[in-house]
C-alpha cells in the first residue's frame, strides 16, 4: 500500500517544484490582476491598495461603452491591433516560408545565407528597433534618403513615425523581427519530410509548385498549427516595437492595445481601468485561441482518419 | 479528448501571456509613516539635470561627501534618467519601498501628493529646514496643490526665454527680438529662406506642447482646470491657444515640418547649428554649448506676449519650471532626509548646484551670487519673478498632459503633412482629449 502511494507521489513531489513557481510567476500576478480591474484604483490609493473602493463593473462598463470616448478608443486600438497582427503574421509566415523552402537544397553559401537570416532574431530588440527608429526618421534617415533623395518615388519626404504612415512603419518592423523565428520553425519542420515523397512527386510529372502544395504544406501542417497561434499571440500583445518605436504616445493610426492599456494606466494612473482592458484582452485572446485550436485540429483528426 | 487536452493546454500558456499588463506591482504597505531606525544611512534619487547621467554622479558626489563629514550621514546616490522617473516613483509609491529623498518634476507636485507617498511640509517640517521664507514664493507655489502643505521643496528653478541667432537676426535686417507673438512671426518669415527656419519647436514631445499651450491659453485669458479642479480643455480661448502654436508649422511656416516628430532635443540642435534662428526652451546654455554654440552667438529675451504691454492675468509667458525636493514618507532615516534637504537648499549648495547646471536658485539667499548674473540668466530669473505662473497643480495634471501633449503631437503631424488644421479640428481634438478625463 505504502510502495503504491509513494509510486503514485513521486511524480507529483517531482512536479511541486514547478507548481510552486507557475503559481507565483504566472497566476498570483493573474488573480491580483483580476482583482486590480474590479477597484477603483487611482493614484489616492496606489499607496494603500486595501483602502481603494470596489468599482464592481465599473471600470468594464466604460471600456465596453463604444458610444463614450474611453470605449471608442479602445475600440479603435482593438481594430488597429487585429489589423497589425493579420497582417505582420501573414506576412512574416509567407517570408519564413519562401525562405525555408529556398534555402532547403543545398548550395554554395546557404550556412552563410541561414545565418545572416536569422539576425533579426538574435538581436536585443530594444538596440534594433532603436535602429529603426533612426532610420525612419523624416529628415535625417535612411529609408526617406533611399526613396525620395535616390528614386525619388514620393514628391517630398513623408513622416514614418507620425500620421498615418506609422502603421507601414509599425508593421515593417514588426515582420523584419518576427519572420526569422517562422523561418527557423518552418526550417526544422521541413527537414522531417522524406525525400521519397518528392522523388515519387516527381516520378509521376508533378512540378515545384505541385511538390510545395501536395507535400510540403500539408506535411508542414502541425508546425504550422503551433507556428501561427505562437505569432499571433506574440505579435497581438507586442509592447516592445511600438513601445521603442513611438514612446510613451502612439500616433492614432499605430496605437496598438497593448500601449493604449500601458497608457489606460501607467500613463493616466488609473490602474483599474488598464487592469478590466487586460482582462478583456485576455478574455478576446482565450476566445480566439481555443476557437482556432478546436477548428484547427479538428481537421486535422479528419484528416488522420 | 486529445483535442480537449491540447486545447486546455495552449489556452493555459495564452492566458500567461495574455495577461502580463497588468501583472506589474503587488503588495500593498501599511500606512507606517516612517521613523529613524537607520540613523546613519540615507538613498537619493536624483534627476537627471547635467549632460549625462554619469556628469550628474560628478557634480554630486563631491557635494554628498561634504555632507558625509558635516552629519555623518552616508548618501548613496543613485541618479534616474527622466524616461524612468515618474515610473520608478509610483512603484516606489506603491510598494512602500522607495529611496529617503527624492527629486521630482515640479508639475507632478500635486498628482504625487495625492498619492499620500511624500511627506507633508507642515510648519513643523519647515521649522526643521530654516523656514518657509527662504524660498521664493512662485517656487513654492509649484509644490503642490493650492492650500494644501507642499509636498516638496523647490531645488532648482527655470522658465522659459526665447533665444535667438543674432548673426541671423542682423543678416535679415531685424534690429531686436520680438515683444508679440505677430512679431515674432513676421521675423520668423524674414529668417526662414535658403532652409532654414525662423524657429524651432519640440512637436514630437507632449510636454514641450502643454508648457507652450499653457502660456499661450494664459494670455489668451483661459486656463486648462477651472477653480474646482475640473478640465476645461476645449475653451474658445484654449482653442485659439493650441491653434496660434500648431500654426507655426502650420498657417505661419516659420518651423520646419520635420519638427512634428521632434522629440529628443532636436530643436535644441537646430538652433544651435544655426538651423533656426529662435527657440524657446529653459535654461539652454550648458546644452548650447555643448552643441558647438558660443554664448556670444546668441541672446536670450523674455517670450513673447499677444499684445505690447500686456498686464495681470494675460502677462505671463513662462511656466515656472523646475525641480523639487521631497521626502519620501516611508523613510527610515526622516531626520537625517531633512537634514539633507537643508543641506542642499542651504546658500552654498544652491550657489554650486544652480550654478553648475545653469539654473537659478529657488532659495532667496543665494540668487545675488554673481553666478546667475550672466544676461540670459537675468533675463530668465525676471521671468520667473514677474511673469510666470505654476502649470495646474491639480492631480490630475499628468494625464492632462499625456492627453492635451498627444492630441497636439496629432495635430502637429496633420499639419506637418500638409492637412489643414482648422480651429473646428482643434476643437474636436482637445474635446476628445476633455472627455477622456477620469470624472473626479
Amino acid at each position: 500500500m505504502i510502495a503504491r502511494l509513494r509510486r503514485i507521489g513521486l511524480p507529483y513531489l517531482l512536479l511541486l517544484p514547478a507548481l510552486l513557481l507557475e503559481l507565483l510567476i504566472h497566476l498570483i500576478p493573474m488573480i491580483v490582476g483580476i482583482v486590480m480591474s474590479f477597484k477603483q484604483l487611482t493614484q489616492f490609493f496606489i499607496r494603500d491598495w486595501g483602502a481603494a473602493p470596489w468599482a464592481g463593473l465599473d471600470n468594464y462598463r466604460v471600456a465596453v461603452d463604444f458610444d463614450a470616448p474611453v470605449g471608442q478608443a479602445l475600440l479603435h486600438s482593438f481594430w488597429v491591433t487585429l489589423c497589425f497582427t493579420v497582417l505582420a503574421v501573414g506576412l512574416s509566415w509567407l517570408l519564413g516560408t519562401a525562405a525555408a523552402i529556398l534555402m532547403q537544397d543545398a548550395f554554395r553559401g546557404r550556412g552563410f545565407l541561414r545565418a545572416i537570416f536569422l539576425v533579426p532574431y538574435a538581436l536585443p530588440v530594444y538596440a534594433a528597433v532603436i535602429t529603426w527608429s533612426f532610420m525612419f526618421q523624416r529628415d535625417t534617415g535612411l529609408i526617406n534618403h533611399v526613396i525620395h533623395d535616390q528614386l525619388h518615388l514620393t514628391s517630398e519626404r513623408s513622416f514614418w513615425l507620425i500620421g498615418d504612415n506609422s502603421f507601414t512603419a509599425l508593421v515593417t518592423v514588426s515582420v523584419w523581427r518576427s519572420w526569422p523565428f517562422a523561418f527557423l520553425c518552418l526550417m526544422a519542420g521541413l527537414q522531417n519530410i522524406p525525400r521519397e515523397l518528392y522523388e515519387a512527386a516527381s516520378m509521376d510529372g508533378a512540378g515545384v509548385w505541385q511538390q510545395i502544395r501536395r507535400i510540403t504544406l500539408p506535411s508542414l501542417r502541425p508546425v504550422n498549427q503551433v507556428l501561427v497561434l505562437v505569432l499571433f499571440l506574440w505579435t497581438f500583445n507586442d509592447f516592445n516595437t511600438p513601445y521603442v518605436l513611438f514612446g510613451r504616445s502612439a500616433p492614432e493610426a499605430a496605437d496598438l492595445i497593448s500601449i493604449h492599456i500601458y497608457q489606460s494606466s501607467f500613463v493616466t494612473w488609473n490602474f483599474g481601468s488598464g487592469s478590466a482592458m487586460s482582462v478583456l484582452l485576455l478574455l478576446f485572446l482565450l476566445v480566439v485561441t481555443a476557437i482556432y485550436l478546436l477548428v484547427t485540429s479538428r481537421r486535422r483528426d479528419a484528416a488522420d482518419a | 479528448m486529445r483535442t480537449y487536452h491540447r486545447a486546455v493546454a495552449a489556452t493555459a500558456i495564452a492566458a500567461a501571456m495574455a495577461l502580463t499588463a497588468s501583472a506589474c506591482g503587488g503588495g500593498s504597505s501599511s500606512n507606517d509613516s516612517g521613523g529613524n531606525s537607520s540613523p546613519k544611512t540615507l538613498t537619493y534619487w536624483a534627476s537627471n539635470q547635467g549632460t549625462s547621467l554619469e556628469n550628474d554622479k560628478q557634480v554630486l558626489e563631491p557635494e554628498l561627501k561634504k555632507f558625509e563629514q558635516q552629519t555623518g550621514i552616508k548618501v548613496k546616490l543613485e541618479v534616474v534618467p527622466w524616461s524612468d522617473l515618474l515610473n520608478r516613483i509610483l512603484a516606489a509609491a506603491t510598494s512602500g519601498q522607495g529611496p529617503d529623498v527624492l527629486n521630482i518634476g515640479n508639475t507632478w507636485s500635486a498628482s504625487l501628493q495625492a498619492t499620500g507617498a511624500l511627506l507633508p511640509f507642515d510648519a513643523t517640517t519647515f521649522s526643521k529646514i530654516g523656514g518657509k521664507d527662504r524660498f521664493v514664493s512662485a517656487a513654492l507655489a509649484a509644490a503642490g496643490a493650492q492650500g494644501k502643505d507642499p509636498a516638496a521643496v523647490p531645488l532648482y528653478s527655470l522658465a522659459y526665454g526665447l533665444y535667438y541667432n543674432k548673426k541671423m537676426f542682423a543678416d535679415a535686417g531685424i534690429a531686436a527680438p520680438p515683444t508679440t507673438w505677430d512679431e515674432l512671426v513676421a521675423d520668423g518669415k524674414k529668417l526662414t529662406k535658403d532652409g532654414k527656419y525662423g524657429l524651432a519647436v519640440e512637436g514630437g514631445n507632449g510636454s514641450e506642447n502643454i508648457h507652450h499651450a499653457f502660456v499661450l491659453a494664459k494670455q489668451h485669458g483661459s486656463d486648462f482646470f477651472d477653480a474646482s479642479g475640473k478640465a476645461t480643455f476645449d475653451t474658445p480661448e484654449n482653442v485659439a491657444a493650441v491653434k496660434q502654436y500648431i500654426d507655426f508649422i502650420g498657417k505661419d511656416k516659420i518651423a520646419a515640418p520635420g519638427n512634428a516628430e521632434y522629440a529628443a532635443n532636436q530643436s535644441l540642435a537646430d538652433f544651435a547649428t544655426g538651423k533656426a534662428g529662435m527657440l524657446m526652451w529653459q535654461a539652454a546654455a550648458s546644452s548650447l554649448k555643448s552643441h558647438g554654440m558660443k554664448p556670444e552667438d546668441y541672446g536670450v529675451a523674455p517670450v513673447p506676449f499677444q499684445t505690447a504691454g500686456a498686464t495681470g492675468a494675460h502677462a505671463i509667458n513662462s511656466m515656472v519650471a523646475g525641480i523639487n525636493l521631497a521626502v519620501f514618507k516611508n523613510t527610515k532615516n526622516l531626520d537625517g532626509s531633512l537634514k539633507f534637504v537643508n543641506f542642499m537648499t542651504s546658500a552654498a549648495e544652491q550657489k554650486t548646484l544652480n550654478a553648475t547646471y545653469g539654473s537659478l536658485p529657488p532659495v532667496k539667499d543665494a540668487q545675488s551670487d554673481p553666478a546667475f548674473s550672466t544676461p540670459d540668466l537675468k533675463t530668465l530669473a525676471e521671468v520667473l519673478a514677474k511673469s510666470a505662473a505654476p502649470l495646474p497643480q491639480v492631480p490630475n495634471e499628468s494625464q492632462f498632459e499625456t492627453l492635451v501633449g498627444t492630441a497636439m503631437k496629432e495635430l502637429f503631424a496633420q499639419a506637418a503633412s500638409g492637412k489643414d488644421v482648422t480651429t473646428d479640428s482643434v476643437k474636436n481634438a482637445l474635446t476628445k482629449a476633455q472627455q477622456q478625463m477620469p470624472a473626479s
